[in-house]
């Protein structure tokens, strides 16, 4: 059994964050350097809380896998960021934020915490502007904004369709800067492997050198993960190739709680996979569906080309069952609705697993021009990757996974169960619940990372001893030997199939058993489907070249193991959580209008995995959310 | 289709390279060049042989992870293109392709098609930032930017950072990437109080990694998947000019503590 204590201050919610950071203990500037802190990744959340700390005179070393910390994922967010700074008077507030993401996540998030992000929200832009983040301007020079889904404000502040990317930039050269003053060290090419853990504190990870195969031990007073989200365990998503849940499942594995493992965000439309050879998918906004009308064919033996089918023999789907909205459902209406049309045979393109997206009534309607300018840029990008031209021939379109909503359990410090433990970001669990709006992400990073973490890791430290323990420490040598161990035992099964093919064969089960909609049988059918392809893995690998050496093989296949026993743990929790809430669909609870029909009295809670060793069940725990600030109300974009 | 690659082999950064060819009978016009690159790795891998390492992450031509020059241009044939974004479409049924890493003196290869990069960094660390601690900052109406200043500092700050103007140069100069960033942040009111200590700070770095100096070939910008333009080359020429002949030294001199 996890002690879950969220350690909640005290007061209205208003006054929470201030109160609390009034009663924090903190590290004095002398004291800083004597802590040491790793902070394992580098995009948003990443570089942010390691150029902050570093400033604050903290001894930090940062790790990424890639060749800088300026390739992280956070740099393909396009969208926008949130801010509640009302620019535009049009009634927005920290309290609208707040319902807005609470309302969003279908109430399975804590309020606290999404409280502080609301008003966390307006530094963050003040923040990335001082460090010449160009956000988009008005012609008086003022910032610009606009609106997203799920909200009736614009508050999202932008850069062209790279808004990720310049707030990436911005915590990266943050960060260099740090670097450069010596505040950081940087390891680039660096892949966290398993911790250290003594008398229950973190005290330090095990890495791996990519480049030599070199197992290197790190000491440290604390530890903060911002390792990502784990949406490759589909192993086709919109996630970067080298995003793994490795960094979280090994916490897992050494005590961490996991939170809402299944919550995950599916988005409607993304190009769809165009054979078994597919690596990853792309997005395309959403807005598409503004103008775009989706159908399949009526015939599932149809050969023609799209623009050839007439009128009367095109499905479109959404427009029958759904008559008041259309082609403008909710996203994850839409999405299931595509899976099921295309589960019924009526897909289109050479998997069957797509729908046509089509601009033919908006170019009759307004001409060709009108439609291609407002979206140049998207038709551009679906030229480029299908060579298909959209004003031409319908677009085909895919639910792809997108965001994962799900990850470590932390309290109200964002830190984990496991002392001196941190998780910042889309590692975490705490401010999406069920369902993530859109650019919601980009400031979750970042408020977690410029502006609660340093100042919540100041109370654990003071309570420590800096350096107490260093890599001569036994538990060091021990879990070393376990981690060299792993690699071994990987790279002697000499079997036939290589990881990507176990991968994806995984990604498959996962899609299929617990993707856009779930239900009892299948997640049970995914239950024993995954240790199969586990028990085949371990005597089937085919893995080239050795363990102290480059080996990108080696490095994928240590994902694909966690991936095998985290997409497990991912079915527990869909089959345990007996309600549909946002992105987690039932099939056995749904309104009679496709919805998710919620189940409050039962499953107000955060589902909390607990391992309990290998082979063994791990345990659920339950901690209880209560709605003070913001009562339970069912989510409705209807009316 | 059906085609022949030539790849660049290399163990490791001290042994040498060499090209190695290989067939390829069921390559899909639909497939991505990195697609084509997986397929012809799994079947390294199942028949026992080592596979091509290559760096590649996003794959939608945004993290500036791959790197490859193919027929002799970075990232391939097709303009303002990252090698993740390129399709085999793009080449004809039973072409050959020569597929080679990055190549300049300061991008060392490490194995195969992945080079060390970190040079770059460096050249940011030199000065590529505005300096900061995170904590309350004005409210950023109260300095209003012009949005046309505030467009062509977003041109520059585009940059992925991936090294295809080094590759592409004939003088292997990173002379785009660092007026990139020079320009971006000069440009903005933010960067004005360290504009002219970071231009020559940052050149000074460029050099000193041994990067070859600019001599107006603009292959960079040709081979740029971001079109970055080269008058940010000319700004950043401009403005080192200026900072030597502005008062190179802070007129207080450095702050020591007492």
């Amino acid at each position: 059994m996890l002690t879950l204590d969220a350690k909640l201050p005290q007061g209205p919610i208003e006054d929470m964050w201030t109160n609390h950071k009034d009663q924090l203990r903190l590290v004095g500037p002398n004291n800083r350097h004597k802590y040491k802190v790793l902070v394992i990744g580098s995009g948003l959340a990443g570089a942010s809380s390691a150029a902050s700390m570093g400033a604050m005179g903290y001894n930090v070393e940062c790790f990424c896998f890639q060749d800088s910390p300026r390739r992280a994922h956070s740099i393909a967010a396009q969208g926008g960021i949130n801010a509640a700074k009302n620019y535009r008077n049009d009634g927005d507030s920290t309290w609208r934020l707040f319902t807005d993401t609470q309302k969003g996540g279908d109430f399975r998030a804590r309020e606290e915490n999404v409280y502080r992000l609301a008003e966390l929200s307006t530094s963050i832009i003040d923040q990335c502007v001082a460090q010449g983040v160009p956000f988009a301007r008005e012609y008086g020079g003022k910032l610009a904004n606009r609106s997203f889904g799920g909200v009736l404000v614009e508050r999202t502040f932008y850069c062209r369709g790279e808004t990720g990317q310049q707030l990436l930039l911005g915590a990266y050269s943050a960060l260099e800067e740090q670097i450069a003053k010596k505040n950081v060290k940087m390891h680039t090419r660096t892949e966290l492997l398993d911790y250290v853990i003594v008398d229950g504190n973190v005290r330090g990870i095990i890495t791996r050198d990519m480049i030599t195969g070199k197992l290197e031990r790190h000491s440290a007073d604390a530890v903060v993960l911002a390792t990502g989200g784990y949406g490759n365990v589909y192993y086709l998503s919109t996630n970067a190739k080298g995003c793994n849940v490795t960094a979280n499942f090994r916490a897992y594995r050494r005590g961490a709680g996991f939170a809402n493992p299944c919550f995950t965000q599916i988005h409607p439309t993304s190009i769809p996979a165009s054979g078994d050879y597919q690596s990853k998918l792309t997005l395309m906004s959403e807005s598409l569906r503004n103008d775009g009308r989706i159908w399949v064919p009526r015939d599932p033996d149809e050969k023609r080309a799209p623009t050839d089918i007439p009128e009367a023999e095109r499905y479109y789907y959404l427009e029958e069952r759904y008559p008041r909205f259309g082609n403008l459902v909710p996203r994850d209406v839409a999405a299931r609705n595509a899976k099921d049309v295309c589960d019924q045979g009526l897909g289109v393109g050479p998997t069957g697993y797509g729908v046509y997206l089509d601009f033919g009534s908006a170019i009759q309607e307004k001409g060709v021009d009108a439609v291609k300018s407002k979206y140049s840029n998207l038709f551009e990008m679906y030229e480029r990757i299908t060579d298909d031209d959209p004003t031409k021939t319908p677009m085909r379109i895919y639910p792809a996974v997108h965001y994962t909503m799900g990850g470590l359990w932390v309290d109200y410090n964002l830190m984990t169960n496991i002392p001196g433990l941190y998780a910042a970001g889309e590692a975490n669990f705490a401010d999406h619940g069920a369902n993530r709006l859109g650019a919601s992400s980009l400031m979750q990073c970042l408020a977690d990372g410029y502006f609660v973490v340093p100042v919540t890791i100041g109370d654990y430290l003071s309570r420590q001893t800096p350096g107490e323990i260093d890599t001569t420490h036994d538990q060091f040598g021990a879990v070393e030997q376990e981690c060299r161990d792993h690699i071994n035992k990987l790279t002697s099964i000499n079997g036939t199939r290589s990881s990507q093919d176990f991968h994806r064969e995984l990604g498959k089960i996962m899609w299929e058993h617990c993707g856009i909609s779930r239900s009892k049988e299948s997640l049970e059918e995914g239950l024993r489907k995954i240790p199969e392809l586990r028990d085949q893995f371990w005597s089937d690998l085919k893995l080239p070249g050795g363990a102290s050496e480059l080996n990108q093989s080696l490095e994928h296949a240590g994902r694909v193991v966690d991936f095998l026993d985290f997409g497990e743990l991912m079915c527990r929790d869909a089959l345990a959580r007996e309600e549909s809430c946002g992105c987690h669909l039932r099939e056995e609870y749904q309104t009679e209008e496709n919805e998710a029909k919620r189940n409050d009295e039962d499953f107000a809670f955060v589902s909390v995995f607990e391992y309990k060793g290998e082979g063994v069940e791990p345990e659920l725990n339950k901690e209880p959310l209560e709605f003070n600030a913001f009562p339970l109300a069912t989510r409705n974009y209807k009316s | 289709m059906k085609i022949r690659l030539h790849v660049w082999r290399q163990e490791s950064t001290d042994k040498k390279g060499k090209m190695e060819s290989y067939d390829l009978d069921n390559v899909l016009p639909d497939m991505s060049f990195l697609e084509m690159m997986d397929v012809l790795n799994e079947k390294l891998t199942v028949e026992g042989k080592s596979p091509v390492a290559f760096d590649h992450d996003c794959r939608e031509g945004v993290c500036g992870m791959c790197s490859m020059v193919i027929n002799g241009q970075a990232h391939g044939p097709k303009a303002t293109t990252t090698t993740c974004q390129l399709y085999m479409r793009h080449f004809k049924d039973g072409a050959e392709i020569y597929v080679e890493p990055f190549r300049s003196g300061a991008f060392p290869v490490l194995q195969d098609l992945m080079v060390d990069r970190s040079a770059f960094d460096r050249i940011i660390q030199a000065g590529g930032y505005i300096s900061n601690h995170s904590g309350p900052k004005p409210d950023p109406n109260s300095i209003p930017i012009e949005p046309g200043v505030q467009e062509t500092s977003l041109d520059a700050a585009s940059c992925i950072g991936c090294g295809a103007c080094v590759a592409a140069c004939p003088n292997g100069s990173a002379s785009l990437f660092t007026s990139a960033k020079i320009s971006h942040l000069g440009m903005l009111p933010q960067g004005q109080p360290e504009r002219y200590e970071r231009v020559g700070a940052m050149v000074d770095q460029m050099e000193g990694e041994g990067f070859g100096s600019c001599r107006n070939y603009a292959e960079c910008e040709a081979q740029c998947p971001k079109g970055i333009s080269i008058a940010f080359i000319g700004r950043m020429n401009a403005d080192y000019l200026k900072a030597t002949l502005v008062e190179p030294v802070d007129g207080r001199g450095k702050m020591h503590a007492q």
